[in-house]
């Protein structure tokens, strides 16, 4: 597997004027594959959204490097190039729509790319369709849900045709619908159409649907595996703040009791199922 | 026996009403609040949810309908309007963006202070509702910008408990918290609402939240009021609930599955804790365990 996102080394600390500066990360390290889907997670506080903003260099590291497909985040000429490969979607949708008509909004990030207009067009209709928001691209985004207004903003960042994606909290306001949208979203673009994808999130049982998770805690990687090498890593989780899916909590409880439920289940489904098998 | 201490009754808001952009974001909402209650709130994006527990303390006044705290209309006397907003405290999404003082202490007593409450008493309060939300005394002399985003959280929560209003109203409490976060503002919540015994309305978009702590659901649709009831009739209405872009917990749906294979599991479960019992009890029951 290549490298796509490579931390190295990095320390980064957030400089107030007249306070001493706030270490966020240290010396961290963190190769993010390309065509994976990561799931990084970690309390509030723990550095998680620095790393988003490292991605793309919204920040740059004090100490170390960040390289995305080989170029510095600090060389300021690859700037560009480098905020074209690596797409960001935030927490609020709100706060990252800029037009009043959803297909205006999806093509500001290629207009701003200089990208010819009959292209534009190509690439607006092709990311509203693929993120199943065609039919409301003509609407004013303010009359869409959360959970369709955070699609919109994801159609923008890939008619910017990115190789990577990262979300950072992206259905921490959402309801149950705009979260299931997104996560199926996010999870297609991943694996039909190869983009690499780094979601920070506070849900378990979406950290659960990547490929690899990443836990981080104090600046630091405490966890780096699959989602069923980690999550049965339960009481290391609790002690950084986090927890386990419902379903994995529940098998861990169950098997203690001496039941034949193995504890690396992840889903209700795989749980339904294990408590059948061991009821025979 | 019932002893609404809120009520609303055909509660109907209108944004913009009679313009090319008018929408009814609530119609003919009655609802009665028990005294001593905790009811969670569930319901879409854009259903209604934050219109109407706007108007539980006079920050919106329906089109139509009325609102009645403790049985008297609140918007009776206008002038006594303000007296209603320190009755029905809201504490609204990510109100840490809201504090503002330069120290815990003087943040929490802000509403207090405004109440024109004596010194002491504030005192007492600030206090008080510190130990509440689980933050020693040491925090009162820092800065609320020196706390993490969950502690921020906590002491804006605080501020609005210390004005004891006789109804809480929370809105998304737990919106962008960890895990650890999250269970420390569910626990800190219901231990709230056993001590003083007030009532306390939470807005979640997390079933499993919900499920966890409130006695009774009330689910917004669309403007409209689709179900208020108890825990276990609300989640009931799987089908209905999936439906109108909501859910059902997690716990619930294993318990669904699990019947569908003949497990036999006489009481629905909606939490992790009550799974484990139920589960066990039933294989117990067939030799297995």
């Amino acid at each position: 597997m290549n490298d796509y996102i490579q931390f190295q080394n990095v320390t980064f600390a957030y400089e107030i004027e007249g306070e001493a500066p706030k270490p966020v990360l240290k010396d961290f390290s963190l190769n993010v594959y390309a065509g994976e889907f990561v799931a990084v997670l970690g309390h509030n506080g723990c550095g998680k959204s620095t790393v988003a903003k490292l991605c793309n260099g919204i920040e740059l590291p004090q100490k170390g490097k960040v390289l995305v497909d080989g170029l510095d985040t600090a060389d300021e000429e690859k700037l560009l190039t480098i905020r074209q490969r690596v797409g960001m979607v935030f927490q609020n949708p709100d706060n990252q729509i800029v037009a009043t008509i959803v297909e205006d909004d999806v093509a500001f990030g290629p207009e701003n790319l200089g990208v010819d207009p009959s292209e534009i067009r190509r690439r607006v209709d092709d990311a509203l369709k693929r993120v199943d928001m065609y039919d409301f691209r003509r609407f004013e985004p303010h009359n869409l849900s959360g959970g369709q207004k955070q699609r919109v903003a994801i159609a923008g960042v890939i008619a910017m045709q990115p190789a990577c994606i990262v979300l950072d909290e992206p259905t921490a306001m959402l309801d149950p619908r705009g979260r299931k949208d997104v996560m199926e979203t996010v999870k297609m673009l991943n694996r039909e159409h190869g983009i690499t994808v780094v979601l920070i999130t506070h849900y378990m049982d979406e950290a659960a649907q990547a490929d690899r998770v990443v836990v981080m805690d104090h600046g630091k990687v405490l966890l780096d595996g699959t989602p069923r090498q980690v999550f049965a890593r339960g009481e290391t989780l609790k002690q950084a703040g986090l927890d386990v899916p419902q379903a994995t909590a529940l098998a861990a409880l169950l098997q203690r009791d001496g039941l034949d439920v193995p504890a690396d289940v992840l889903t209700v489904d795989e749980l339904a199922d294990a408590i059948a098998a061991a009821k025979r | 026996m019932t002893d609404p201490i809120l009520e609303t009754r055909n509660l109907t808001y209108t944004y913009a009403p009679k313009t090319a952009n008018e929408v009814t974001a609530i119609r003919e909402i009655s609802v009665a609040i028990e005294r001593g209650t905790l009811v969670g709130i569930i319901g879409h994006t854009g259903s209604g949810k934050s219109t109407l527990i706007e108007h539980f303390n006079g920050l919106k006044k329906a089109t139509s309908g009325v609102v009645l705290l403790d049985g008297r209309d609140i918007w009776e006397n206008k002038k006594e309007i303000r007296q209603v907003r320190f009755r029905v405290g809201v504490c609204f999404q990510y109100p840490e963006y809201q504090l503002f003082e330069e120290t815990v202490y003087k943040d929490v007593a802000f509403g207090p202070k405004n109440m024109g409450l004596s010194e002491e008493e504030i005192d007492r309060r600030v206090r008080e509702v510190l130990s509440f939300v689980g933050l020693e005394e040491r925090y009162l002399e820092l800065s609320p910008f020196d706390l993490s985003g969950g502690e921020k959280r906590r002491v804006a929560i605080a501020g609005i408990m210390a004005m004891e209003p006789q109804v809480l109203v929370l809105d998304e409490p737990c919106a962008g918290l960890d895990p650890k976060g999250r269970a420390t503002v569910l626990a800190m919540i219901e231990n709230y609402q056993k001590t003083t015994g007030s009532t306390v309305v939470v807005v979640s978009h997390s079933m499993e939240d919900i499920a966890s702590i409130a006695d009774r659901i009330l689910v917004m649709n669309k403007a409209g009021l689709a179900f208020f009831g108890t825990v276990e009739e609300v989640f009931s209405h799987a089908e209905a609930l999936v439906a109108m872009g909501l859910d059902i917990p997690q716990m619930t749906q294993l318990c669904l599955k699990l019947r569908a294979r003949g497990f036999d599991l006489p009481e629905t479960f909606y939490t992790v804790e009550q799974a484990h019992g139920a589960i066990l009890a039933c294989l117990k029951k067939e030799g297995t365990a």
